[in-house]
């Protein structure tokens, strides 16, 4: 237990304190990360540490990010991925594993090795390049399409990959790889080991329907059962649970884990529960990635690297020359330009945690000697550590020089809900169908859930979540939306959000629901400008029903609320300007006053006389006197 | 046309529609804003021979007895009142023989006199005949070109005010522009 929270301690430490300098220094989290593994490598080596077990670990953060990329893609953006998913991807992995085959070959290998060298270096990191393209906000761009389909091709290659790889043994190493191979952690869990090659398909089929079908008709049952305990912590229990089961369903059947749960995320991205799962699961893949880059840092051998100093560096930077040359190439057959080329270029010239792997069991499975394995580990290693350094290079030198097709991008962006609506009862509805029906797009957020699936039916998407968690705001896109409509309830919360949100991101304007006249002071000193209440506009419509049925005339009902409003609205701005949240109203002698003013005002009004309402609209055509018509008829006369 | 007269420094340009999107327009401001200038532009579509009803409605309330005319009423005395209007007739519509079977000032007497009454100068409006295919034919683009230069010859005191109030009406080709050794 103690040696558990020393070693989460120095993990965390090390994290906390690199990597927001690394982010301070434009480096980028991940790099930060990196730099952390490598300075308390030390310590761990002291500690004696195995860094690789908990790198296994932590690889579970990968599973968690391709879950979330799922969320964000519907089936139907897949679908039109598929000529980039199978040709990009599939071509770059297939000439890749060819020509990083053929070098090795001329340096001396036997073929065999020398093809599982080209599978090992063939494959990409999805933690560094995910990471930082969704740190960059690049995700949807052509060029982050683009990445983001070739790794997803890498990811499903993998089970392939390991199928491959035992059939590839050395006779010369196997007596030693056997006994290890049939420990290996690969197999042992297989339930489709003894079957035939038809039964494997079949349960194979059976897996994946069983995601599919559970995502789409399970969740909304499971997460109203939920909901029942009203604990927030059972949403994430239960989101943790959906994603690790899923994985270990995929691995009983011998499938990728990340695959599993990235198809459960793609069931899952038009479900309202959406936001909600991504905050929940948000956090862990963070910490878990992090740890993930930190056991990167750390597991580098460096007297293996010192000692082959020269070799190692000129096969790195051979290899990312290579990788991103044939990325380049790729990137002018599918027409991806710009400088979207660039990004997809350097973005995925390194070789990746998959590659950890794979050299892992290969070399239990006899087929690249332990001594190659180990060099190309730092070759794996340093390539990752590298790439960073190419997005740095992207974001100063490159990106700058196609200013004008990122701007091309921003459209994509748009994509996204640019008004947030909290709240979709009453109040929050009737705004979301004003403004679908003028063509924007929103993003409603409602933690009830029957009020969202009464939504659903009528074909309008509402998200289920706590509008009041930073999180879930992040995850319906605040940074980028244009607005955020309030909706919600309760007063307090509010109030509170107002705060919230116009300290944090003053950019997005803030139309605020209050309570009532005292809400609208709070909210006014909260930063909110946009204030409504909400019964206001409904009573002064129905004194305007009132008057015309007493007999006013409809167009003079109509001046005298006008009238009315106007005056309100003076007397709100006066009273809002004066009012203090942090003195109680009766004890702010101005805001007293004021209010005395207005009241005596009220009554004047009350009393029948219209003029204490003291409207500009007061003020119709007047018609001249007999006076003035006498005047101009003696001044034309003289003309 | 409202892009071209927003991007001129130097003068106010007014949106009536944005300012009052309920017609409850301010008295006090509107009357504030005559006082502060010396020429009153109303530019505007013709709708029905007449203004947009906004434009009607701020002369009813704007052009106050006692501000603007009548006993009192001589607030706005000596200023100029303009107008650049479109039409969507051809300028042959517009004479005795063409289907509107009026001059286009004809339908403009009512703003003349109002001005006369308000004891302002009225002058030659601007006038851009035949809009809806003005945009195809190129004209639109001389057209806007000739109001910014109008607009900036107003407010560089280089138009020539009493040769506009002579002329019938004004377009891109002929604006009496003074010279610059005149000004």
């Amino acid at each position: 237990m103690n040696e558990f929270l020393l070693l989460a301690f120095l993990f965390l430490i090390a994290g906390v304190v690199a990597v927001p300098i690394a982010s301070r220094l434009g480096l980028g989290s991940v790099l930060g990360y990196l730099i952390a593994g490598v300075a308390i490598s030390p310590l761990l080596q002291i500690l004696n540490v195995d860094v690789v077990s908990i790198q296994h670990f932590a690889e579970f953060g990968v599973v968690m990010m391709l879950f979330l990329v799922g969320l964000e893609l519907e089936p139907r953006m897949l679908w039109a991925m598929r000529t980039k998913l199978l040709g990009l991807g599939g071509l770059q992995v297939s000439i890749t594993t060819l020509i990083v085959m053929g070098i090795a070959m001329l340096l001396g290998q036997p073929w065999s090795v020398a093809l599982a060298i080209g599978m090992v270096l063939a494959l990409s990191s999805t933690a560094i390049v995910l990471q930082t393209l969704n740190e960059k906000g690049l995700m949807k761009s052509d060029g982050g399409q683009s990445s983001f389909s070739v790794l997803l091709f890498q990811d499903i290659a993998v089970i392939p990959m390991l199928a491959f790889i035992p059939l590839l043994a050395l006779p010369e190493l196997a007596s030693i790889g056997l006994i290890e191979a049939a420990e290996g952690d690969h197999g042992s869990m297989s339930l489709v080991e003894g079957l035939n090659a038809w039964q494997q398909v079949l349960v194979t089929f059976c897996a994946i329907a069983f995601v599919v079908v559970g995502g789409s008709y399970l969740t909304r049952p499971v997460f109203r059962f939920i909901a029942m305990a009203h604990l927030r912590e059972l949403f994430t229990a239960f989101t943790l649970l959906l994603v690790i089961g899923i994985a270990l369903l995929m691995i009983v059947v011998g499938l990728s884990p990340a695959l599993g749960t990235f198809l459960a995320g793609v069931v899952l991205a038009n479900s309202e529960y959406r936001h909600e799962l991504e905050s929940n699961i948000g956090p862990f893949k963070g910490l878990l990635l992090g740890l993930f880059f930190i056991t990167v840092g750390a597991a580098i051998q460096f007297e293996l690297l010192y000692a082959n100093l020269g070799q190692v560096v000129a096969m790195t930077i051979g290899l990312m020359t290579l990788k991103a040359a044939i990325l380049y190439a790729l990137s002018r057959i599918f027409g991806i330009s710009g400088a979207d080329r660039w990004l997809f270029t350097l973005g995925l010239a390194q070789a990746g945690e998959f590659g950890f792997v794979l050299l892992a069991f290969t070399v239990a499975s006899s087929v690249i000697p332990a001594a190659v394995a180990d060099q190309l580990l730092l070759v794996v290693t340093l390539s990752m550590l590298l790439t960073p350094a190419l997005f740095i290079v992207y974001d100063k030198l490159i990106a700058p020089r196609f200013g004008a097709s990122q701007a091309r991008e921003a459209d994509e962006i748009e994509e996204q809900g640019n008004v947030i609506i909290a709240g979709h009862g009453r109040f929050g509805g009737i705004i979301n169908r004003i403004l679908l029906s003028a063509g924007f797009k929103t993003v409603v957020l409602d933690y009830q859930s029957e009020e969202l699936e009464r939504l659903q039916a009528f074909g309008v998407k509402g998200y289920f979540g706590d509008a009041m968690r930073p999180d879930l705001l992040h995850a319906a896109g605040i940074e980028e939306a244009k607005m955020l409509v309030i909706a919600i309830d309760e007063k307090d919360s509010i109030t509170e959000l107002v705060h919230y949100i116009s300290e944090n991101y003053p950019d997005v304007y803030i139309v605020a629901r209050a309570l009532d006249r005292h809400h609208v002071y709070e909210l006014w000193s909260a930063g909110a400008r946009d204030i409504i209440r909400e019964t206001f506009d409904s009573s002064v419509r129905a004194g305007r029903s009132a008057l015309e049925a007493l007999g006013v005339h409809p167009y003079d009902a109509e001046r005298q609320i006008r009238g009315f409003l106007i005056n309100d609205r003076e007397q709100m701005l006066n009273m809002a300007s004066l009012y203090d949240p942090d003195i109680p109203a009766h004890e702010n002698p101005e805001f007293v006053e004021e209010t005395k003013k207005h009241i005596a005002r009220y009554e004047q009004a009350m009393r029948g006389n219209s003029a204490a309402f003291g409207s500009r609209l007061d003020r119709g055509w007047v018609p001249p006197s007999t006076d003035d018509v006498e005047t101009e008829q003696e001044a034309a006369s003289k003309e | 046309m409202a892009r071209a007269a927003q991007a001129v420094d130097g003068i106010t340009y007014v949106d009536l529609y944005h300012d009052y999107p309920r017609f409850d327009i301010n008295v006090d401001i509107e009357q504030q804003r005559l006082l502060d200038h010396d020429v009153i532009l109303f530019q505007c579509p013709l709708f029905w021979y007449s203004t947009p009803s906004i434009i009607k409605e701020w002369q009813d309330l704007v052009l106050e007895h006692g501000f603007a005319f009548g006993a009192g009423g001589d607030k706005l005395s000596g200023k100029h009142m303009m107008l650049a209007v479109t039409a969507a007739g051809p300028e042959d519509a517009y004479t005795d023989e063409g289907y509107q079977r009026y001059p286009l000032r004809t339908f403009l007497k009512p703003l003349e006199q109002t001005a006369r009454l308000c004891e302002m100068h009225f002058t030659a409006p601007y006038v851009l005949y035949g809009a809806l295919n003005a945009p195809a034919t190129g004209q639109a683009d001389k057209h806007i070109n000739g109001y910014r230069q109008l607009l900036e010859a107003i407010r560089d005191d280089s138009y020539d005010l009493p040769a506009a109030k002579d002329m019938d009406v004004v377009g891109f080709k002929n604006l009496p522009l003074l010279q610059e050794a005149r000004s």
